[in-house]
């Protein structure tokens, strides 16, 4: 097993990502297999915001899912571009995009969040804290904006605080489902709005879900994001 | 300015009545919460439509179709969904005493029950994210061909096609009980099918589709 590749960096799960499109094919690629990081803290560390069970069953069993989907689409397309089937190939990139989007969101979650023992909830200095206000007017407005993107998702899937690639600007972004963040922008922070996120403690109060994750956003991992 | 206003219909059966294999909390939140918020807020887009049309502000009835659409879908297909199971070991879950007509179509079909079961399933653990599956038939007079569809969020099945039963594969309706085994929700669905209520929707056409719902 390639233990070097089981890293913990949501930049290494995005590296995967990549290097297994670019690798797609060769014979490098069956050892590029994506697995599960660890997390940075204990399940119920981020408690009372999210329970311990949820954070249990988030990374044990749905984040491994995911993992374990992603790598068996990604050995079925090698094995489609080795036949060079274009038709099977075409046929899996839903459920590249589905569970691929789903590790890589669910790897930078996992740091974007913090004890608070460990800073969490800690607001955001320097750079970013500049950008936030001169975006959104102060951190609370843009948290009340993104609350509001957040309770807009019509269905499963996630709001981001994104940064444009083009012109460095940050923004809000909602994506549906597991689509990830890719392209034009960078993924800063995200906020997992699936019901298996919350509904455990939260139920169909899905607000109070967001309101109290603003108590573990690890700002220091989004500042890192953002300055990279 | 009037607008239709929604009430959150009964359920033809108690909350618990479908154990074990939906939990009555489960019953109680889905119905009484989440139907409910379709409802409160397809009101509020309606009263707002109703507004933004005498004031012909456009941008603003634009702005409402999102919102009018999910949420009219979700009180559709919630309703559907209710009187499409029948409480656990009810005459209703015989699929052969109850939906003969249907039986045989799905036999002819897919060649065994068993085998549109999996087929179902299929469809039902395909869904990438929130969403619905669903049993349909072509509009018309007499019993037409069937069909599985998915439909996406709370995105109704398009006009001209009849619902024989659907099945909601929103986390909310079964997370409390059966946690990510999605597949043993799947599984347990086919227990509190109202096989009744099918036959009827498949041999009458349109009766019960989502315009008779939305019907004040």
């Amino acid at each position: 097993m390639a233990a070097s590749l089981v890293r913990n960096t949501a930049r290494s799960a995005l590296r995967n990502g990549a290097s297994a499109t670019r690798a797609a094919g060769s014979l490098t690629f069956a050892r590029g297999k994506a697995t599960l990081p660890d997390l940075a803290y204990d399940y119920s560390a981020l408690e009372p915001s999210i329970s311990g069970k949820i954070m249990e069953l988030h990374h044990k069993n749905h984040h491994q899912t995911y993992v374990n989907s992603y790598n068996t689409a990604i050995e079925q397309l090698q094995e489609a571009q080795h036949k060079g089937d274009i038709a099977a190939q075409i046929a899996l990139k839903p459920l590249i995009n589905f569970h691929g989007g789903g590790h890589i969101n669910h790897t930078l979650f996992w740091e974007n969040l913090a004890p608070k023992s460990a800073g969490g909830g800690e607001p955001p200095s320097g750079a970013l804290s500049t950008a936030i206000n001169d975006s959104f007017g102060s951190l609370d407005e843009f948290k009340t904006k993104m609350n509001a993107a957040l309770a807009g998702i019509q269905g499963s899937g996630w709001a981001w605080l994104v940064k444009d690639k083009q012109t460095g600007s940050i923004g809000i972004k909602t994506y549906a489902n597991q689509d990830p963040v890719v392209g034009q922008f960078q993924p800063l922070l995200g906020i997992d709005a699936w019901e298996h996120a919350y509904y455990l403690q939260y139920q169909n109060r899905k607000a109070e879900y967001f309101g109290a994750i603003w108590d573990v956003i690890n700002w220091k991992a989004v500042e890192k994001r953002f300055s990279a | 300015m009037s607008s239709p206003q929604y009430t959150l219909p009964s359920l033809p059966y108690a909350y618990d009545a479908l154990e074990p294999i939906v939990s009555s909390e489960i019953m109680r939140l889905h119905h009484q919460k989440h139907h409910q918020t379709y409802i409160t807020n397809l009101n509020a887009a309606l009263t707002a439509q109703a507004t933004a049309l005498a004031a012909h502000d456009i941008p603003t009835l634009l702005s409402l179709q999102a919102k009018l659409a999910f949420n009219a879908g979700g009180h559709i297909n919630h309703s559907l969904f209710w009187r499409n199971l029948a409480p656990y070991g009810s005459a209703a879950t015989d699929m052969a005493r109850s939906a003969p007509a249907l039986k045989r179509v799905i036999e002819t079909q897919w060649g065994s029950v068993e085998a549109f079961v999996a087929a179902f399933g299929q469809v039902l653990l395909g869904l990438q994210g929130s969403g619905w599956g669903w049993l349909v038939c072509a509009g018309g007079d007499g019993p037409q061909p069937l069909e599985i569809v998915s439909t996406k969020d709370q995105e109704p099945v398009g006009s001209g096609k009849t619902v024989v039963f659907g099945v909601d594969m929103w986390e909310h309706a079964y997370y409390l009980q059966y946690l990510n085994n999605k597949a043993g929700y799947v599984e347990g669905i086919w227990k509190v099918i109202n096989w009744v209520e099918a036959e009827e929707r498949f041999t009458k056409g349109g009766v019960n589709d989502g315009g008779a719902v939305l019907k004040l």
